[in-house]
């Protein structure tokens, strides 16, 4: 459908070639280049234009040198630059000092929080832990259900209520010190971040458990909209990561470069189909490949 | 958007509330282009007439779309219309089954629900309890079973019980999987093996899509031949812009909007309201 971003400056570098010094003009046009590639990528308008304004720098730069290729050159400085904003600190989780250890999942509808509940309990087993699931998402149809499920699959207990989502929740932690479980994960309801009940619902959630970490889940087909969703559920719940989620079909995925840039929140674990091992701690590079399309 | 003279920024900010509302560059430029030249005849010289004249143009685009779920009255009793839902994971496709099936029940149809979905845990007791939600008749099969006999199965159910519509589920599956979008192929050919005939294949697609929406309804119709559009979460923030693109460029019509949880919440499509709320400034900015 679109070529990689390779591809399209490789055609102008290639016209360029042989003016010798390159204009203004000619920098502006890699630009509209690099700049049509982070939109079809999905990443949010306001951060392309910031991310542009940076990129135009290196561009100027790598254009002018001597060598052989320097339409390789710009697109190195672009994913350099995409590098720095995904990458930063990676998440390493650090245990409560008092077990458990409590992780809060919040999203929209269909993120695939529930689905990324199991595969961390699958993982913090994987690191010699013993969690508990909590389902707390008591308004979709059947989710108690589906996570009972998914714990059956990993071997790990479920505890739900349902009364109450917050007192599930609350209790839900308690039941993990009376098992002795090291790490609670507790699901969530789905929800729009303009849903101002259902924001207020998921705040008493987390006082209710003190999360050590909230994971958003954000799903790698978003579009414009990650952006407001996101600072929206940081405003509410002060995000400690992100779940990238459905990294396995073909969308680019510059939702997760939005996200990062406006709530400066690592990406935590990218999340890569429906089985409950399709599911990894994040890399920046091959994700800056992605959204080139490269 | 005021007035004054209509200048680049003008012009910026029109693209921008295109590409904000994720209709995508090359279909905003697409809109933009032919406004260029009315602007330099002077045909169009406010601001605010210009944003107009986009709006107008959009929904001109989208005016002679055949917005009707089709249901085939000439069908005997016996030959169950059949609905087919598909889409990527977790847009909404079991939801909307749920709110169909209540509007469909309520217009006096007698309705059966077919829970396609063996893979996704506790697919089937989602549907189930849609089902008890409108009082419809419910087939399910076995985890992991084959879902195109569970929808031929309902299929059968319901021609024998001579109900008129059945409601199939299809789990989410991405659509670069060749494996899962060959078992669609296998469920769409199925599902006319017996006494029943589809009628309609919706695609559901979330409002917070990006550009990726494309793709998606090229593969989907390419495997089932899609004939319509089902757009979800339109009550949040998202607006859903990919499905302009969808429509316009691949001609498959947008024939339902979802707008919340509940049973109630789904909505015919209304073009002018879709092109209308597209510029609405959110607080992003
Ligand atoms: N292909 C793919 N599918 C995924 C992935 N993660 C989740 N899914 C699917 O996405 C759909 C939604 O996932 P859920 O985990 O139910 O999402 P949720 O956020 O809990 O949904 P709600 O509780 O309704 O808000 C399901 O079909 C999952 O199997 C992934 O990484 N890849
Ligand atoms: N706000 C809102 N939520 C919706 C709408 N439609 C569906 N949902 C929610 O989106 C989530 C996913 O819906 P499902 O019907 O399970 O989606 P699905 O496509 O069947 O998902 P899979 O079978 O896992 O692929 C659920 O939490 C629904 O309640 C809508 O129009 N508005
Ligand atoms: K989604
Ligand atoms: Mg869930
Ligand atoms: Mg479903």
């Amino acid at each position: 459908m679109f070529d990689n971003l390779s591809n399209r400056l490789d055609g102008i570098v290639k016209r360029l070639r042989g003016k010798g010094r390159l204009t203004e003009a000619d920098v502006d046009e890699i630009m509209k280049e690099i700049r049509a590639a982070l939109l079809e990528a999905d990443v949010n308008v306001t951060v392309v234009r910031s991310v542009c304004n940076r990129i135009r720098e290196h561009a100027i730069g790598a254009t002018r040198s001597q060598a052989l290729d320097p339409g390789q050159q710009v697109v190195k400085a672009v994913n350099d630059e995409l590098v720095r904003i995904l990458g930063g600190e990676t998440l390493t989780v650090q245990y409560a000092s008092k077990p458990p250890t409590v992780i809060l999942m919040a999203g929209l509808q269909g993120s695939g929080k529930t689905t990324a509940t199991g595969k961390l309990a699958l993982w913090f087993k994987s690191q010699g832990r013993q969690p508990l699931l909590v389902g707390a998402d008591l308004q979709r149809p059947a989710a108690v259900e589906q996570l009972r499920t998914l714990g059956r699959q990993v071997d790990v207990p479920v505890y739900s209520d349902p009364e109450d989502p917050i007192l599930t929740a609350y209790e839900g932690v308690e039941e993990a010190k009376r098992l002795g479980r090291d790490v609670v994960i507790v699901d969530t309801a789905g929800r729009l971040s303009i849903d101002a009940e259902m924001m207020e619902q998921v705040r008493l959630i987390s006082g209710a458990v003190s999360p050590d970490y909230t994971f958003l889940v954000i799903d790698a087909m978003t579009g414009q909209d990650a952006v407001q969703t996101a600072e929206a559920f940081h405003e509410t719940l002060q995000i400690d990561g992100v779940i990238l989620s459905k990294l396995d079909g073909d969308a680019r995925g510059g939702a997760a470069l939005s996200v990062k840039e406006v709530i400066g929140r690592p990406i935590a674990f990218a999340s890569t189909g429906e089985k409950l091992d399709a599911f990894e701690q994040f890399h920046p590079d091959r994700m800056a490949s992605r959204i080139l399309g490269m | 958007l005021g007035r004054g003279a209509i200048t680049d920024e003008t012009w910026d900010d029109l693209e921008e509330a295109l590409l904000r509302a994720d209709v995508g560059l090359g279909v905003a430029d697409g809109l933009l282009e032919p406004l260029k030249e009315r602007v330099k005849a002077k045909e169009i010289t406010e601001p605010s007439d210009l944003l107009a004249a986009l709006q107008a143009d959009m929904i001109a685009r989208l005016a002679d779309a055949d917005r009707e779920v089709h249901f085939d009255e000439s069908l005997e009793p016996g030959q169950p219309n059949v609905w087919l839902f598909v889409g990527v994971n977790g847009v909404g496709k079991t939801t909307t089954i749920g709110k169909v099936a209540r509007q469909q029940t309520e217009a006096g149809r007698t309705l059966l629900l077919a829970a396609g979905d063996t893979f996704r845990a506790a697919a089937a007791e989602q549907l189930g309890t849609w089902a008890e939600r409108s009082n419809t008749e419910f087939v399910r099969g076995t985890e992991g079973g084959d879902p195109s006999s569970v929808i031929f199965d309902g299929i059968e159910r319901a021609a024998s019980k001579q109900i008129d519509l059945v409601l199939a589920d299809t789990a989410g599956r991405l659509h670069t999987k060749t494996n899962l979008m060959e078992e669609l192929k296998k469920v769409r050919r199925v599902a006319e093996k017996g006494a029943g005939t589809v009628t309609e294949t919706l695609l559901v697609i979330d409002a917070t899509t990006g550009q990726n929406g494309l793709a998606q309804a090229r593969q989907f119709s390419e495997a089932t031949n899609v004939t319509g559009v089902v757009l979800t979460k339109l009550d949040g923030s998202a607006k859903g812009g990919i499905v302009f693109a969808v429509e316009t460029e691949l001609g498959i019509p947008v024939k339902l909007v979802g707008v919340g949880e509940q049973v109630n919440d789904l909505i015919p499509f209304d073009p002018d309201e879709f092109v209308n709320a597209l510029f609405d400034t959110g607080t992003d900015g």
